[in-house]
């Protein structure tokens, strides 16, 4: 079939072909970057933190004391008393292992510092890598369940307590293996020196775990996988524990443990909803905001979709409509229904491929404009190549039902006169 | 005459089902998306003190020096203890006052029921003045007290009605941690959004805080900070309290009320030169550097519009753009399917601009009707809007009556700003050729 005939068509109604194809290359634009959106969203909601998370309850509490984190005495009673309540942790029925910690991953409470390869506050120092730290004890690698991959975990010996705003760093640390190759990027870290916030005193890195995400949620995002485990209790008149609890029983420990954590020492404050977590309520609180969007992006794009075929539709309907006794004429002629048929679809498809022209153009620099202002990423081409295809098949969708009514057209129409 | 048109109208969107509903539809989805999204930003953007914001201004200084900033860092967003205390005793502003968030817990009077963790600020007596806190019983505490470290407490409408069943409270004494204070004040229910006085702290959308008390006191006891402490290059300090409020970590936010441009114009400079004199005593080695934001350039800086919030009326604006081309090409069908009516009715002796109120008056009815359709479906939006935000954001967006007037509001104008070229095009009907060729 020859295109002159369609082109020639489409100059009589420049105002309808150019508002299907803004609205075409508009829908494409929107919902490529919508549905950019979407993905990237969803890959971040998605990626293991490298903790086995299942299982896993975190306990919040807070003592209700005299003492006061700065003084020696202070910081000892503080230890007796956290090591009291490991010990009541431990003792509940059904659960595993139990650990002192500063933080977990997507808890957004995060201990930062940077880790460097040469002492003293070397400011400039390029070595010097943003990390998280995590504070616990011989049991916390355990507790969290990561893996060890290289060199080995904590020993009870090793383990030391200091308080809130003690300054000293640790002998030994534990990295995971991101952090390990940035800092040495040729060889084992295992056996390594490094220190801790410019510092003068060396740490010794004792093992590499496979991978572990910082707390950070909604920052942090040129660090996210390098986590620094320190053997180390931190006394504070606050506290937090992990506690791994054997498969499926996770409830009810949940249950027994602010009882029993009462029952053990009642001058504490345990709040009512959150002094007892589990993982996956700390994962879905973490990334609520992320799978939101998501939501809506994707309800979005499929009304934006829906409201483009209804235009297609529409206006389709107006011009076969207003060419009923021109297609009537051209069926008197001998042009068969399949003819008709495809006349529409090629016109469609002829302004559709117009719009998206436009549209790719629309959504490359709607994408530039959203990386420089929200500090988006750079959208993949085949998003653009993909959301092509979807709205050309949507414009062949949605012509399909006008255009069938137009080949049903009778060719006696020609021979009416009104 | 118009309310013919309007009559004819509505009797015309009628004889079109399917073409009237797809455009009403999209007219109020695309509002309806548009509005949602807009009650969310509008409520976390707004100006929380609009009387005043202007005169309320937070100093940066730069401590860290610009090394801190060639590692990506910006110059701190708090003042350290020292430099907060310098600002505070040398007082150039008309008001001013240092805060920081501190947590206790409550232990109620009757020792039946269970101590409750309690979350306030430590202040300066200016801050109820400077802040418009207002206030149900009493008020802040003086002067005196600020400088005399005095236990005495603020609290807030929630927090009196937990221990003193709402009634006046003034003189009675409160118990935290292990010490008591003496009530001086109860404030009305008071949470201005953002809380602009502590967005560097947290989001700004939180629980009110419970108390308020003397940050002389505070640091007296030794109370930690709540918020956030940032410290850089200020690793082997002094151990213990001492060391840390020696230290270089800020942790104190600090804000000046300053009447007009002069007394900001004079205030900037003062701020340089307590760097330059900072510098000369060799505690800075570098040029004094520093900034005054106003209260909502501050909003702005702490980036407390959330991204989700502008991408989502970005994308809703953008959603309402397509629906309004929709219903321009739709408009277009429909007016032009009546060429041959317009024809007759030119022949007859309408002039255009008959023709013109008449096919705006159509526009209008399916404006009015997309309208209502948004409103519904507004309704349906904000009560879904948690499902999308964070909650805390999420309570703030509710329909008021302004809301629901900008919605119908917003539809119409659109609607007959769409209808402009489909009017502009059924005015140009030639009535002789329409009648001819029938």
């Amino acid at each position: 079939m020859s295109l002159h005939p369609i082109l020639v068509a489409l100059r009589k109604h420049k105002a309808g072909v150019v508002l299907i194809a803004l609205q075409i290359a508009l829908t494409l634009a929107i919902v490529c970057n919508a549905v950019f959106i979407i993905y990237s969203r969803i890959e971040k909601v998605n990626r293991p933190t490298g903790i086995n998370e299942t299982n896993l309850l975190l306990v919040e509490q807070q003592w209700v004391s005299a003492s006061n984190g700065d003084s020696a005495a202070g910081i000892q009673q503080f230890d007796s008393l956290l090591r009291n309540d490991l010990d009541t942790l431990t003792r509940l029925p059904d659960v595993e292992s139990v650990a002192p910690i500063n933080s977990i991953p997507l808890l957004n409470s995060s201990w930062t510092g940077g880790i460097a390869l040469k002492p003293g506050p070397g400011l400039s120092d390029k070595n010097n890598v943003h990390t998280a730290y995590y504070f616990g004890d011989e049991h916390m690698v355990d507790t969290l369940g990561v893996h060890i991959v290289a060199g080995r975990n904590f020993t009870s010996a090793e383990i030391n307590n200091k308080g809130m705003r003690d300054q000293s760093e640790p002998n030994l640390v534990i990295v995971t293996q991101d952090l390990a190759k940035k800092l040495f990027p040729k060889d084992s870290a295992v056996g390594k020196v490094v220190y801790l916030d410019g510092s003068n005193t060396p740490s010794t890195i004792i093992g590499i775990v496979e991978r572990m995400q910082i707390p950070a949620v909604g920052w942090g995002d040129n660090f996210t996988w390098y986590s620094t485990l320190v053997p180390t209790r931190v006394n504070a008149i606050f506290s937090r524990y992990i506690v791994r609890t054997r498969p499926g029983r996770l409830d009810s420990v949940r249950r027994s443990i602010v009882p029993a954590l009462y029952n053990a020492n009642p001058m504490r404050v345990l709040d009512d909803d959150d002094a007892v977590r589990s993982f996956t309520d700390i994962r879905e609180n973490a990334y609520r905001a992320d799978v939101g969007m998501a939501v809506l992006m994707g309800v979005v794009c499929l009304i934006l979709l829906a409201v483009t075929a209804a235009g297609i539709v529409g206006l389709t309907s107006f011009w076969v409509g207003q060419r009923h006794r021109q297609i009537g004429v051209r069926r008197a002629l001998g042009a068969r229904k399949i003819d008709i048929l495809h006349y529409f679809q090629l016109e469609n498809l002829m302004i559709a491929g117009g719009g998206a022209v436009i549209g790719i153009g629309l959504a490359l620099g709607l994408n530039r404009w959203l990386m420089s202002s929200f500090e988006m990423q750079r959208m993949p081409l085949y998003y653009v190549l993909a959301g092509l295809v979807v709205v050309m098949v949507l414009g062949q969708l949605a012509v399909f039902v006008p255009a069938r009514r137009a080949s049903n057209v009778p060719p006696v129409v020609a021979t009416r006169s009104v | 005459m118009l309310a013919y048109y309007l009559r004819l109208g509505i009797r015309s969107l009628r004889r079109n089902p399917i073409l009237t509903s797809l455009m009403v539809l999209a007219i109020g989805i695309g509002v309806a998306a548009s509005m949602t999204t807009y009650a969310v930003f509008r409520a976390v953007s707004g100006n929380p003190l609009p009387d005043k914001s202007t005169q309320l201004l937070v100093p940066q200084i730069d401590i860290w020096g610009p090394q801190s900033r060639s590692e990506g860092r910006d110059m701190p967003d708090a003042l350290s203890y020292t430099d907060a205390m310098a600002l505070m005793r040398e007082h150039r502003a008309a008001r001013q006052t240092s805060i920081y968030p501190v947590n206790y817990t409550a232990i109620p009077p009757d020792a039946s029921r269970e101590p409750f963790s309690v979350s306030g600020y430590a202040t300066y007596t200016d801050f109820f003045p400077m802040f418009e806190a207002p206030f149900q019983y009493g008020g802040g505490w003086g002067a005196a007290q600020d400088a005399a470290h005095a236990a005495v407490v603020v609290i807030s409408a929630d927090l009196n009605q937990q221990l003193f069943g709402g009634a006046n409270s003034v003189g009675r004494t409160i118990r935290l941690d292990d010490h008591d204070y003496q009530v001086v004040g109860v404030l009305e229910n008071w949470n201005p959004h953002p809380r602009f006085y502590d967005v560097n702290n947290s989001d700004g959308f939180s629980d009110p805080p419970d108390f308020f008390l003397p940050f002389t006191h505070a640091v007296d006891l030794h109370t930690e900070t709540a918020g956030n402490s940032n410290c850089y290059g200020s690793s082997g300090r002094a151990p213990g309290w001492d060391g840390w409020v020696q230290s270089d970590c800020v942790w104190v936010s600090f804000w000046a009320e300053l009447p007009d441009a002069a007394a900001v114009q004079a205030y900037q400079s003062y701020l340089q030169g307590y760097g330059a004199e900072q510098n000369r005593a060799g505690r800075f080695h570098w040029p004094a550097n520093a900034k005054l934001h106003d209260l909502m350039q501050w909003m702005d800086y702490e980036k407390v519009v959330p991204p989700e919030s502008r991408i989502s009326l970005l994308l809703s604006l953008g959603f309402l753009l397509v629906c309004l081309v929709n219903t321009v090409g739709l408009l277009l069908a429909k007016f032009m399917r009546r060429s041959a009516e317009i024809g007759v009715r030119r022949a007859l002796g309408a002039s255009r601009r008959e023709i013109w109120t008449q096919f705006l008056a159509e526009a209008a009815m399916v404006g009015v009707s997309g309208g209502v359709v948004g409103l519904a479906l507004t309704g349906v939006g904000i009560l879904s809007i948690g499902l999308v935000f964070d909650p805390d954001y999420a309570r703030l967006a509710h329909m008021s009556p302004e809301l629901v007037g900008l919605t119908l509001l917003s539809a119409l104008v659109a609607t007959i700003g769409a209808a402009f070229y489909p009017t502009w095009r059924a005015a140009r009907v030639q009535p002789a050729w329409q009648l001819k060729s029938n």
